[in-house]
């Protein structure tokens, strides 16, 4: 139990420890410490940021999806106008084709008739000139009735 | 096992030439350096008896030299790890090094509630410096002490030289370290309430001023028993158990095993212990210099 220059240099070494732990690595630790209290709280804060943003964009696409909606039965209303437009037009048209139709099947029908009433007339005239030819018995000019026959033949 | 053969080396086939008494008295000395009082020479003392008589200019090599090695392998290693330490999940390693830093910190921002930045440092110093000179209890008594002794004999023709591994078992040491925290005491405490209001806490506590000699009666006896209860109750506490180390190493012979295991067992409770009670009386010491009784 005698004290001596170890004393001293316990002191020494002591003071020396104290300087260097406060210089060189307390502050390490510390910095460490609140690099990772300020990562913590970096990321709270952005797990916090993500849920808002998460509910904001659920809003977005709700309101989205209803405007789509609302654009969606527009569109469909719209098809279904042009739709029956589409069949209304082809309806009119096939009437008036039919109409067309109709009217040149009558056209011929008569063009037909005319020919028929035409080739009637001259088988007609042509059996009444060779019945007046046996009925006469002697010749006739064909040339002097011609003009004569033609007549009848018109008025029949 | 080699600490098993040693001290039967040391009680069994030297028992002739060493008794117990001087086994332990071998152990207890120190590996000092000083000036010889008769030829003012400096050098290593050969006896007890002639460092004994070296008197204040001596310095125990073994003991301030184990107690800078440990300071300076445990900053050095503080600081290496501190520097590749990353904010993001530590690894094994300085996982260990943060949770003693965190413990420390804890303690401090506890029973510190003043503002210093120097007091964290000083309590981790103290914290793990005095952990590891205790620690260095646990080492088997003559490992290296055997190995000092025989390299002294044959390589600088000392004979019986005492190597002491345990700091703390050195009252320079402890005492070193309290009485410079007594300083910082006396500092802060002139710091923070001037050397005015630090005398008249002495003067005129508890009591008021007119009972001022009964309140230095009181007052200085706890202000100095703060760095002699510091120091001594660390000293005391390893030099008993470096003690019983030595006695069941010298006197137990073959059943010193089990001995040293149920002693180094309960020894282990008592190391950290003091090392934590060192740490926790500064930082309230050093609370206590800081307050300021106004009125």
């Amino acid at each position: 139990m005698s004290f001596n220059l170890t004393f001293i240099g316990q002191s020494i070494a002591f003071f020396f420890f104290w300087w260097f732990c406060a210089k060189y690595v307390w502050p390490l630790f510390m910095n460490i410490m609140e690099e990772r209290r300020q990562k913590i709280a970096d990321g709270l804060e952005a797990a916090a940021r993500a849920q808002k943003d998460l509910e904001l964009a659920q809003a977005k696409s709700t309101d989205q999806l209803k405007v789509a909606k609302v654009e969606a039965a527009g569109i469909i209303d719209l098809a279904n106008k042009r739709g029956s437009q589409i069949v209304d037009e082809a309806k009119d048209q096939a009437k008036e084709e039919a109409k067309r139709i109709i009217a040149g099947a009558q056209a011929e029908i008569e063009q037909e008739v005319n020919r028929a009433k035409e080739a009637l007339r001259t088988q007609v005239s042509a059996i009444a000139i060779a019945g007046a030819e046996k009925i006469l018995e002697g010749s006739i000019d064909q040339a002097a009735n011609e003009d004569m026959l033609n007549k009848l033949a018109s008025e029949l | 096992m080699a600490e098993l053969a040693e001290a039967g080396h040391a009680v069994a086939e030297h028992g002739a030439e060493q008794t117990v008494q001087e086994y332990i008295q071998h152990h207890l000395s120190f590996l000092t350096y000083g000036r010889n009082p008769i030829d003012g020479h400096w050098g290593i003392a050969h006896t007890p008896e002639e460092a004994a008589e070296m008197g204040f200019w001596a310095i125990h090599v073994d003991t301030l030299g184990w107690s800078i090695v440990l300071g300076a392998a445990f900053l050095l290693f503080f600081r290496y790890i501190g520097k590749r330490a990353t904010a993001g999940t530590p690894n094994g390693i300085q996982n260990f090094v943060e949770s003693i830093f965190e413990f420390v910190e804890a303690r401090v921002s506890e029973g510190f509630v003043h503002k210093n930045p120097y007091i964290g440092p000083l309590a981790l110093t103290i914290f793990v410096w005095v952990l590891l000179m205790n620690t260095m209890d646990i080492i088997p008594v003559d490992w290296f002490t055997g190995l000092a002794t025989l390299i002294g004999e044959y390589v600088f023709g000392l004979e019986h030289m005492s190597f002491k591994i345990v700091p703390t078992t050195d009252v320079n040491i402890t005492m070193g370290m309290s009485v410079s925290i007594f300083a910082l005491i006396l500092y802060y405490s002139v710091k923070m309430k001037g050397l005015g209001g630090f005398l008249s806490e002495l003067a005129f506590h508890p009591f008021g001023k007119w009972m001022l000699p009964f309140n230095l009666i009181i007052e200085l006896p706890t202000l100095f028993a703060k760095p002699i209860s510091l120091g001594l109750r660390l000293f005391g506490n390893l030099y008993a158990g470096e003690l019983l180390f030595l006695l069941i190493a010298s006197m137990l012979g073959l059943f010193q095993l089990p001995a040293h295991f149920l002693w180094a067992g309960f020894h282990l409770l008592v190391i950290p212990l003091q090392a934590f009670v060192f740490m926790m009386l500064t930082i309230v010491y050093l609370n206590a210099a800081h307050e300021s009784h106004d009125h």
